[in-house]
């Protein structure tokens, strides 16, 4: 036994001493509730993130089964109380101050409380502190003793401070509630076993386990349990509210403040929840999850009251009925203790990880406030604030919503105990006051954190709509490039084969370029054709300006003799051009361009005869009349001259393309390589690339040759297909033949020079001689080869 | 007479080393850009809604930094109006009522079976919080909307609702208590009486 505890206790600032009232709970120890129809279980049950739902409406649970995922770090998974049906998922009832639904699934009881599989851990010792951390998470432990946050976190929450402190929160201070109290006369045992395994994860040096001396029965209960144990203390320290906030008990037993803002790791502490460490041997020995808690049923409406250990999830109503509740004397329910808990606005509502108390007070008992008078401003408050703040100061800035100054007088280190209310003798709500102003305050920061996202995501949208702007116009540019470049590379192109023919060269530049396009006409045919292309153009403007005024006496006149002249030359061009069409055609491609240019006029013509059609309206002149009689005959000569159109669209056959994309990317990968091969010739890697490159090459030609052989288009390409493996004999006597034939030209060249020159010719002469030689000599090589060729 | 004339000189020499100093110090310590305009837009809401008349926060800012007036932001209401006062110590005055009204904070939604997937929203939502794409129903990322608005005129289907945000058990905000009797104890019985 460790009576004598040789830890000194310190005292904290402030405080105050309210009637206890709790031994009315404590005289049936800790009852069961019979099971409900019927469990709720809010998806948020802790601090943090919602938990997520795993299970679907209307599936069979079994007790202790995982119904919702946590959702992130900070959250807590849940598990079925009991085993039963899914009814629903969505918002129900929810023990909360605001009255607010909040989503939960509801559990259908079946009764027969079956349990999953469990798997406990006898020897938790062999395992690692992460492996137990993460038991205890999945196990959904989360603190019972108020604000409810994730047990596991709590325990990692400053993994590079070392704990040397493990606190044990039994103070139990706020009136009413015996929750605790009745834990620790009654389960004894396995707090000390769950103490045992925080030690094991922790390594503490010491452990303390606080205790008010108004609980002397848990005391002696939890002395016996800690019984010969050296490393674990009970201590003792007076009464008084509020010790047993977190950051209060420290002080008590250690004498050192939690920085503000900070948590008690960051002095090397850790505090639970004596309901906590239940939960922690529950889930670590026994396997189970965290489905149940004790709760005080307490308060002068209920007949009954006393401490059950109910199932998270179990409405209040059942609670209340088990308690013996009456109805009639129910003034005020409230979730908690009368000093921090709050209002319950109905009794449908279950009990959640947190709720350790439920009130049922009468109207002597919890009477209504009485009105609030001005602040007199006599300092009882800030005598009695534990947090050693200045609840006046906080009280007038909160009336002016200053919550700069608010902050700066550090509300938020005000653990909301409720103690500067009771001592206010004008009866002022302080701590409403500042419940209101901290949740204003937590608005508007999360306000302004969001405009800074909002202005975040805006200035990266406006980015990105510069950048997508600039790069249309990049694009715009270079296809304008693209555009030209292509545009001169065609003039040049057309200019070529002009300064070639002689006959073209001194022709207006239209004309050159219209004369250049039909490759398959005589010059002669040309001009016949430019002459009825002008003709026909006048007609046409002589018709366009008649349309815009058909009172013009003299347009008319003119358009007969226009007409003439347009079907005189017309005339001459078809016949040059049918004679044409009787030779010949040297070129299929020709051929194709002139049924295009045929199928043209034809559509030029009809769009004449359209025209003049529109022009002359519903009403139509003789002329007019006439006129469009005869372009309707051009048009049907026209059509009639077009050739039946077989052969002008090819065919075109997919496999043939594919192949040929093939081969010409397979000749592409090997050429690339062949260049790479050349800068590092010993590279092996490249040089087996390049070999199965070549052999991807030759069975994409093999498979070009069989789509060929099957392809239903002439095999006009084919030809050039089978050139391409040039016989390199022949290219060589080829060159050789060419390279003499240069030599020679440049020999009579020089001679020509010497001549023209006067100067000796000699040298000029031997030299042609030689060169003639060579050239005799490599043409004779080449006949000889080619015939040799043909005779295989 | 020889006093007078070192009291003079010695004066212009001061003088001239103060000069200089701060010639130098202008050109040495010159702030860049102008921070009273960020210290602006970090008030205002950054809805980006345009009520104002500017096309987004920061040129109202801007536009306040060159004397505009502080009462054109209706997303961010009275206090944003006060803090302005404060920062830049001018009046505080009414929300100019041409421009809105203070709301309530809403948030777009989409009847989404009505959206025929037009894309004409997303474009229009300055803050990329509307997700979609061509003849797909789009949707609004609800974290991600400022409630601006913008978004409801280029709808050519109408589909497009501004709802106020609903009150949860997580943004729930605990009332103020309603103001007490201002007056004595004894005086409230002596009314009663």
């Amino acid at each position: 036994m460790n009576a004598v505890s040789p830890i000194r206790i310190w005292d904290i600032p402030g405080g105050i001493h309210p009637e206890e009232n709790k031994h009315q709970s404590t005289a049936h120890g800790i009852e069961t509730v019979p099971l409900p129809k019927q469990l709720i279980l809010p998806l948020q049950q802790h601090l943090g993130a919602r938990a997520e739902p795993a299970i679907e409406i209307g599936e069979r649970v079994l007790k202790g089964q995982l119904i919702a995922e946590a959702a992130g770090m900070i959250s807590c998974p849940l598990h079925a109380p009991t085993s039963g049906t899914v009814s629903a998922i969505g918002p129900a009832p929810y023990p909360h101050a605001s009255g607010l639904e909040e989503w939960a699934i509801t559990l259908e009881v079946d009764g027969q409380d079956e349990w999953i599989e469990l798997a406990p851990i006898a020897d938790y010792r062999s395992l690692e502190a992460a492996t137990l951390l993460e038991v205890i998470r999945q196990a959904g432990v989360s603190g019972l003793g108020g604000a409810g946050f994730p047990t596991s976190v709590k325990l990692k929450a400053r993994p590079e401070q070392k704990i040397h402190t493990l606190i044990v929160n039994g103070t139990e201070c706020e009136p009413y509630i015996t929750a605790d109290d009745s834990a620790m006369r009654y389960k004894a045992e396995q707090i000390v076993a769950g103490i045992e395994i925080l030690q094991h994860i922790l390594h503490p040096e010491q452990v303390l386990i606080g205790i008010e001396d108004n609980k002397p029965e848990a005391i002696a209960d939890m002395r016996k349990a800690v019984g010969e144990r050296t490393s674990m203390q009970v201590v003792v320290f007076p009464t008084k509210y509020p010790s047993g906030g977190e950051k209060q008990l420290i002080q008590i037993l250690t004498g050192k403040e939690v920085p503000s803002g900070g948590l008690p790791a960051d002095i090397g502490m850790v505090c639970q929840n004596i309901g906590t460490l239940l939960a922690i041997h529950d889930a670590v020995l026994l396997g189970q999850p965290l489905i149940k808690r004790i709760t005080t049923l307490t308060g002068d409406a209920l007949q009954h009251p006393t401490n059950v250990e109910a199932l998270i999830g179990t409405p209040i109503s059942d609670l209340l009925s088990f308690a013996g509740l009456q109805p009639e004397r129910l003034y005020r329910l409230v979730m908690g203790g009368p000093m921090m808990g709050f209002t319950l606005q109905s009794t449908a509502a279950p009990i959640i990880k947190t709720s350790n108390c439920l009130l049922a007070g009468t109207q002597e008992e919890l009477p209504p406030p009485p009105p609030a008078q001005p602040c007199i401003r006599c300092g009882l408050c800030a005598e009695a604030c534990p947090a050693e703040l200045l609840p006046q100061q906080l009280h007038f800035f909160a009336l002016g919503k200053d919550y700069d100054q608010l902050k700066r007088q550090n509300l938020f280190d005000c653990i909301e105990c409720g103690a500067c209310s009771y001592v206010c003798p004008s009866s002022i709500p302080l701590v409403q006051y500042y419940r209101a102003a901290k949740s204003d305050i937590r608005a508007l920061d999360l306000q302004q954190h969001r405009s800074d996202h909002s202005k975040q995501r805006f200035e990266h949208r406006q980015e990105r709509l510069q950048r997508e702007t600039e790069q249309k116009e990049r694009d715009r540019q270079a296809r304008a490039e693209k555009a030209a470049r292509m545009k001169a590379a065609k003039e040049a192109e057309a200019a070529k084969p002009n300064t070639d023919a002689d006959d073209s060269s001194n022709e207006p530049d239209v004309a050159r370029l219209q004369a250049q396009k039909p490759s398959g006409l005589s010059p002669e045919q040309k001009q016949l054709k430019i002459a009825a292309a002008t003709a026909q153009m006048a007609l046409k403007k002589a018709n366009k300006q008649l349309a815009a005024n058909p009172e013009n006496t003299d347009l008319q006149a003119q358009i007969p003799e226009l007409e003439q002249t347009a079907r005189d030359t017309q005339e001459a061009f078809d016949k040059a051009q049918g004679e044409l069409a009787t030779q010949p055609a040297a070129e299929p491609v020709a051929g194709a361009d002139d049924a295009k240019k045929l199928k043209i006029e034809a559509a030029m013509l009809r769009a004449n005869l359209r025209k003049a059609e529109r022009a002359a309206g519903d009403s139509p002149s003789e002329e007019q009349q006439a006129e469009i009689a005869k372009l309707r005959e051009e048009a049907e000569a026209a059509d009639a001259r077009v050739p039946a159109a077989p052969a002008v669209k090819q065919p075109i056959d997919e496999n043939l393309k594919k192949a040929k994309l093939d081969l010409a990317m397979a000749r592409a990968a090997v050429r690339k390589t062949e260049r790479e091969l050349t800068s590092s010739p010993d590279d092996a890697d490249l040089k087996a690339q390049l070999e199965t490159q070549q052999q991807t090459f030759n069975a994409a030609e093999q498979v070009l040759h069989d789509a060929e052989l099957n392809s239903p288009i002439p095999p006009p390409e084919r030809q050039k297909v089978d050139k391409k493996p040039v016989d390199e004999t022949v290219r060589e006597l080829k060159t050789n033949l060419a390279t003499a034939k240069a030599d020679f030209k440049r020999a009579e060249r020089e001679l020509q020079a010497a001549i023209d020159a006067e100067t000796d010719t000699a040298p000029a002469q031997d030299q042609l001689t030689a060169t003639r030689a060579t050239l005799d000599a490599a043409a004779k090589a080449f006949a000889d080869h080619m015939a040799s060729k043909e005779t295989h | 007479m020889s006093m007078i004339l070192t009291a003079v000189l010695v004066l212009l020499g001061l003088a001239l080393i103060f000069g200089a100093i701060l010639g130098y110090a202008a050109i040495r310590f010159k702030v860049e850009g102008d921070p009273i305009v960020d210290q602006i837009n970090d008030l205002l809401p950054q809805t980006q809604c345009g009520q104002c008349g500017h096309p987004g926060c920061r040129p109202y800012a801007e536009g306040i930094a060159n004397g505009e007036p502080i009462n054109k932001c209706p997303p961010g209401g009275e206090s944003t109006i006060q803090a302005l006062a404060d920062l830049l110590d001018v009046e505080a005055l009414p929300l100019d009522a041409e421009h809105g009204e203070e709301k309530p904070k809403m948030v777009a939604y989409i009847r989404e079976a009505e959206c025929i997937g037009c894309t004409k929203c997303i474009q229009a939502c300055p803050v990329d919080a509307i997700l979609g794409a061509a003849k797909q129903m789009h949707t609004v990322i609800t974290d991600e909307c400022t409630g601006c608005d913008l978004c409801v005129e280029p709808c050519p289907v109408d589909c497009i609702d501004m709802l106020p945000l609903p009150t949860t058990p997580q943004n729930w905000k605990w009332d103020f208590p309603l103001p007490g009797a201002a007056v004595i104890a004894t005086d409230a019985q002596r009314g009663a009486a």
